[in-house]
């Protein structure tokens, strides 16, 4: 395969790769690494790194910072593939839809995808979560609700410029269908984009998901990373490891995600890197 | 007698180590003297463009060069430093490239950019700068030059702009002009007159032009010797006329023989039967503009009729934006027309919905133009090839029985069904094409510029094709084409279309012997080569 | 078309976009759970009936839907924005008093992460594959993955707390009587941090999509036209890349204001600027739902007056719009 051995020949996209390994490993592992539950009162209140038996040190109220960030990932990774997948199950028929048929349809969902594109993205996503009570399902719901025009926007434009493909309209002359086509002919071609923006858009979403629990409107039952930042934030300057160390996840998680990414973009669509003149 | 301004003597190009062939160019020698033409011809692939930008110095970062000379003017080009050449750049040597559509700067004025040149090699103080550029304007044949040095590119048409650039090409007097297959993206109207204007500067300035091109018809027009490549390689060199009458060279030989001929072969006789597609009074207007601004109407299609009999070929002739294709289009309800009717035999399908429609499409269908968009990467041949049968309704296995079949009908191998089009090459990939058409026993064929994309060699072998398939099946064909010498070999009777209109129509031999209309006779007259390749294939 | 017509239009354009925003914030209301009410009324006043009954006879609570919403759009569209009975001020007070110390801040960090990664991105371009680039890059990259009020509390820690370079939090130093000068100086010795750690966010997205641009005009017909003239790559590069590839950056700019604001949220909390951000957190710890859909409904038009601003721009910048319009 040539697009694999691009990928592997990227280091970025490997240390990236290898860095979501470690991720998902931390959330397998999660309950044998530690079992018991992460708001539990361990030991002393601010206890350093290092300091006494926890690596990651203790936070404010004596809770093991490292439970904390080791039971954080699953909820990250869980609310970023999620609401990924929420926002292309809205994104992508619009997209298609707009694309294939044109014209009034286009039309009214290019200009109800811009409305949503104008809405301060983050601000939307707070009055959602704060009006419908914070949850795992309202924050999974607004972080979907304000990503996916960019998706509609992707497909939207592949749609359009696959459907005067060739082959396209050889399809509508030997009588296929219209859903037939669009399933068989059109979005199978745009799966290479939708793959590169998903594994961006989760990163997205673990940091808007991460900044929503920062403000406090986190799942009030689930320890995440963007909570644990929060609530150092008062003790910063004698306990800075309680906040640094999630912050640090949660970069790290992000960073990953979009190194893979752009891996993927890169092997799928070499020409870019090619064309470079001097 | 002076020496040759441009000599170049084993120059060798190496390509990076993933391309096909390990020299672009290889071990090429040639000159050009002062006020001489010299053709450089290939088809795709032969290193020709490689050939040009190698000698202005611009090749790209994976091509370099493997050993020769250039000689400018007796002044050895490769191994100038950069300073160095971007100095014979624009001074000695202009250029001009195949996109006049993108070659100019979008958000620069036409005059800040022919100034530019000047500019670049600190020629001339700013006031006559601005005077210079205005006297280039007015030299390229171009309208009003107070206006252009104003205007942005976009404000321009293609030819228009091609004019532009070899304004700022010849605006420092070099002693070479490179033109890289300058009119290949003109029509042909304006192709004939940017070749006219190439020509008159070369003599009224003593200029040498390096021509690039792959059209034979362009070569005898302009060329005073040729160069003619194949694979990085040159396999003959002479003066044109000797050349194109007698090529010494088995290569040469069977791309001149592939270049179609202006003069129509015999007419063929065609049965009397009923009309096997009728098209009458059909109209397709496009508004553009939005809810605030005023729309504008375009006459794409204007009343619009013919009828082609079952083993007619009709010729659908016209510039771009002549609305030949949209005719085809409509013809198979790929565009919905305003107005008119459009009939299949007996039936009416102007006015069905597209689903009632559908059962009926079997019996027309099409021939793409671009054979790497017209199938669909992701499927394999066979089922490429089946799709409509089983859209139609036919059983999965027959279907892929008749796509084997059908590969073999059109010179591929029936095995060539479970591959994937990337593994095909343009031509093979345009009998595929064919064969999908094939695959529902259509009555009618709409072949939009079906051979337009393709090298002289493939072209003429898929215009073979194309007739002994018609000879087999009695297809009607409906040919959309820009290429008059095309038209010529394969249509029976050719509708001429200029701004949405028929303006006329009449069987072939008769339309190339007496054009009665003033637009087909300026189309004619502007066919390249047009008595090099009078003969009769 | 001229400038004027488009520029009127566009503002229809917006009117447009902040009618469906008060729709929605309507229905928002209503959405919430238990009585639209008690969610106007906010923590403050949920428990008094008499008082709620008071709310639902101002507001129509009893009507039909229709009525309830017609009233709440014509307070909209009279810049009533509800008022919020927990700090016993009406909402649109609050934001304006708030407003200025926002638009400084989100002004300051547009205008720096626009110039600032539009000329980091085309240095990474005209370096490309040298370690400049790979340099550029990866801070942009890292900048880029990095959270928001994470790096603002650590810029926090390290340029207030540890070093001392910079004030720690607020708009300016409370009671020092500075005026004039002396207090726009020191106005701007606290927007550093806050503008800094917002702008750096979206100077990693303009300098990745600068560069992106630049590679991809760089291989464009005219760039080799340009070459041919004989032109030196640095005038190249400055006249027909630069100003080609920045087009698609001001554009991107323009969608991206929206996230600008929402970023402002999360800076204006973490440094205790004063401005509608922190407003919000303060309206959300308090649920005071008044203030929160007000916030909301302003941070959009603050958008739209973006959006208007980078339109009004591509437009001087592009000649080619006048003529396909």
């Amino acid at each position: 395969m040539n697009a694999l051995s691009r990928f592997a020949a990227n280091r970025g996209a490997l240390i990236g790769l290898a860095l979501i390994v470690v991720l998902v490993a931390i959330v397998v592992l999660a309950p044998m690494l530690y079992p018991q539950s992460p708001w539990r009162m361990v030991g002393r209140p601010m206890g350093a790194p290092l300091d006494g038996s926890f690596l990651l040190g203790t936070d404010t109220l004596g809770r093991d910072v490292a439970a904390g960030i080791v039971h954080g990932a699953r909820v990250s990774l869980l609310i970023g593939i999620v609401s990924t997948f929420a926002a292309l199950l809205i994104g992508v028929p619009l997209g298609a839809v707009a694309g294939y048929f044109g014209g009034i349809v286009d039309d009214a969902v290019m200009r109800f995808t811009e409305f949503f594109q104008t809405i301060p993205s983050f601000a939307l996503a707070i009055v959602l979560v704060a009006i419908l009570q914070p949850s795992l399902p309202s924050i999974v719901l607004a972080i979907a609700i304000v990503s996916w025009p960019p998706v509609t926007r992707l497909i939207r434009g592949e749609v359009l410029s696959l459907r005067t493909r060739e082959y396209v309209q050889a399809a509508i002359t030997v009588g296929q269908s219209t859903p037939r086509i669009i399933f068989t002919q059109i979005l199978p071609n745009t799966l290479a984009p939708i793959i590169v923006m998903a594994s961006l858009m989760i990163a997205t979403a673990i940091l808007l998901e991460s900044s929503l629990s920062f403000l406090g409107l986190g799942d009030p039952n689930l320890m995440t990373w963007g909570y644990m930042v929060g609530a150092g934030r008062s003790r910063i300057i004698d306990a800075w490891w309680i906040s640094f160390f999630p912050g640090l996840a949660i970069f790290l998680t992000v960073l990953a995600l979009n190194l893979v990414g752009e891996g993927i973009n890169d092997a799928l669509n070499p020409r870019l890197r090619k064309e470079v003149r001097k | 007698m002076t020496g040759p301004i441009l000599k170049v003597e084993g120059l060798s190009l190496s390509l990076p180590s993933v391309a096909d062939r390990a020299f672009a160019l290889k071990d090429a020698s040639f000159e050009i003297a002062a006020g001489e033409t010299l053709c450089v011809v290939g088809e795709s692939g032969s290193g020709k463009s490689m050939t040009a930008h190698a000698v202005m110095g611009l090749l790209p970062p994976a091509v370099n060069v493997a050993g020769g000379s250039v000689q400018l003017a007796g002044r050895e080009l490769l191994t100038l430093g950069d300073r160095e050449m971007r100095q014979v750049r624009g001074r000695d040597i202009g250029m001009i490239f195949q996109e006049p559509m993108t070659s100019l700067n979008p958000l620069m004025r036409i005059g800040d950019q022919i100034r530019e040149m000047f500019e670049a090699h600190g020629a001339l103080d700013p006031a006559a700068r601005q005077k210079r550029a205005l006297e280039l304007i007015e030299e390229v044949g171009l309208p009003d030059p107070a206006r252009i040095v104003r205007v942005y590119p976009h404000q321009l048409s293609g030819g228009q702009r091609q004019r532009v650039m070899i304004a700022m090409a010849l605006a420092l007097e070099p002693k070479l002009l490179i033109a890289d297959e300058p009119t290949t993206a003109l029509d042909v109207t304006t192709q004939a007159q940017i070749l006219k204007l190439v020509d008159r500067l070369r003599t009224d300035h003593g200029t040498a032009v390096l021509f690039i091109t792959h059209d034979f018809g362009v070569v005898a027009e302009i060329a005073d010797r040729i160069v003619v490549l194949q694979n990085g390689e040159i396999c003959e060199t002479g003066k044109t006329a000797e050349v194109l009458r007698a090529p010494t060279h088995d290569y040469t030989r069977k791309l001149i023989a592939a270049v179609p001929s202006i003069t129509p072969p015999l007419p063929r006789v065609i049965e009397t039967a009923p009309a096997a597609l009728t098209v009458a009074g059909l109209a397709k207007t496009y508004k553009s503009g939005g809810f605030f601004t005023k729309g504008r109407e375009v006459k794409a299609v204007d009343d619009v009729s013919f009828e082609i009999r079952p083993g007619e070929t009709l010729g659908l002739v016209g510039e771009s934006g002549s609305g030949k294709s949209t005719v085809g289009r409509c013809c198979l309800r790929l565009i919905e027309p305003d107005d008119g009717t459009i009939r299949l035999e007996t039936i009416e399908i102007q006015g069905m919905t597209q689903r009632a429609l559908r059962p009926h499409r079997s019996r027309i269908q099409m021939i793409f133009q671009d054979p790497y968009a017209s199938l669909n990467p992701r499927r394999s041949v066979g089922r490429i090839i089946a799709e409509g049968p089983v859209a139609q309704g036919v059983d999965k296995k027959a279907a892929m029985q008749r796509a084997r079949d059908l590969l073999d009908l059109v010179g591929l191998t029936p095995g060539a069904a479970d591959r994937y089009p990337h593994e095909f090459s343009g031509g093979q990939r345009q009998r595929i094409g064919i064969a999908r058409a094939l695959a529902l026993d259509p009555k009618v064929l709409i072949a939009d510029e079906a051979v337009s994309a393709l090298d002289v060699s493939v072209q003429a072998q898929i215009l073979d094709l194309i007739r002994d398939i018609q000879e087999r099946l009695g297809v009607a064909i409906l040919f959309v084409t820009h290429d008059l010498r095309v038209a010529a070999q394969i249509c029976d009777r050719i509708a001429v279309m200029q701004r949405g209109r028929i303006v006329e129509l009449a069987p072939t031999a008769e339309l190339f012997a007496n054009p009665s209309h003033d637009y087909t006779r300026k189309l004619l007259a502007a066919v390249p080569g047009r008595d090099a390749f009078a003969h009769a294939n | 078309m001229d400038l004027m017509r488009f520029v009127a239009m566009r503002l229809g354009k917006g009117v447009i976009v902040l009618f469906a925003i008060a729709v929605l914030n309507f229905f928002l209301v209503r959405a919430a759970p238990g009585d639209p009410a008690q969610v106007m009324a906010g923590e403050a006043g949920a428990g008094d009936e008499v008082f709620l009954e008071q709310l639902r006879q101002q507001f129509g609570l009893d009507r039909p839907l229709y009525e309830q919403l017609w009233t709440y759009l014509s307070n909209y569209a009279t810049f009533d924005l509800g008022f919020s009975y927990r700090q016993q001020q009406p909402v649109l007070d609050l934001i304006l008093d708030r407003l200025p110390a926002t638009l400084l801040l989100t002004g300051t960090a547009f205008f720096i992460s626009l110039a600032l990664g539009v000329v980091l991105g085309a240095l990474a371009a005209r370096r490309v594959g040298k370690w400049s680039d790979s340099a550029i890059t990866t801070l942009a990259l890292v900048f880029y993955a990095t959270p928001l009020f994470w790096i603002a509390l650590m810029s926090q820690i390290v340029f207030s707390l540890k070093l001392g370079w910079l004030p720690n939090v607020g708009f300016e130093t409370i009671g020092s009587g500075y005026t004039g000068l002396e207090r726009a100086f020191d106005i701007g010795r606290h927007l550093v941090m806050p503008a800094l750690t917002l702008g750096l966010f979206f100077t990693a997205i303009y300098a990745r999509m600068m560069r992106a641009s630049m590679l991809e005009v760089a291989g464009a017909d005219f760039v080799k036209t340009a070459y041919a003239k004989g032109l030196s790559p640095s005038v190249i590069t400055r006249r027909h890349v630069a100003r080609n590839a920045i087009l698609p950056v001001v554009t991107l700019a323009g969608l991206q204001a929206g996230q600008l604001v929402g970023g402002a949220i999360l800076t204006e909390t973490v440094f205790a600027w004063p401005g509608i951000g922190r407003l919000m957190f303060e309206a959300l710890a308090q649920r005071d739902y008044s203030v929160l859909l007000g916030v909301f409904f302003v941070s959009s038009a603050m958008v739209v007056l973006f959006n208007l601003v980078t339109d009004i721009i591509y437009r001087i910048v592009d000649p080619r719009i006048e003529a396909s319009t």
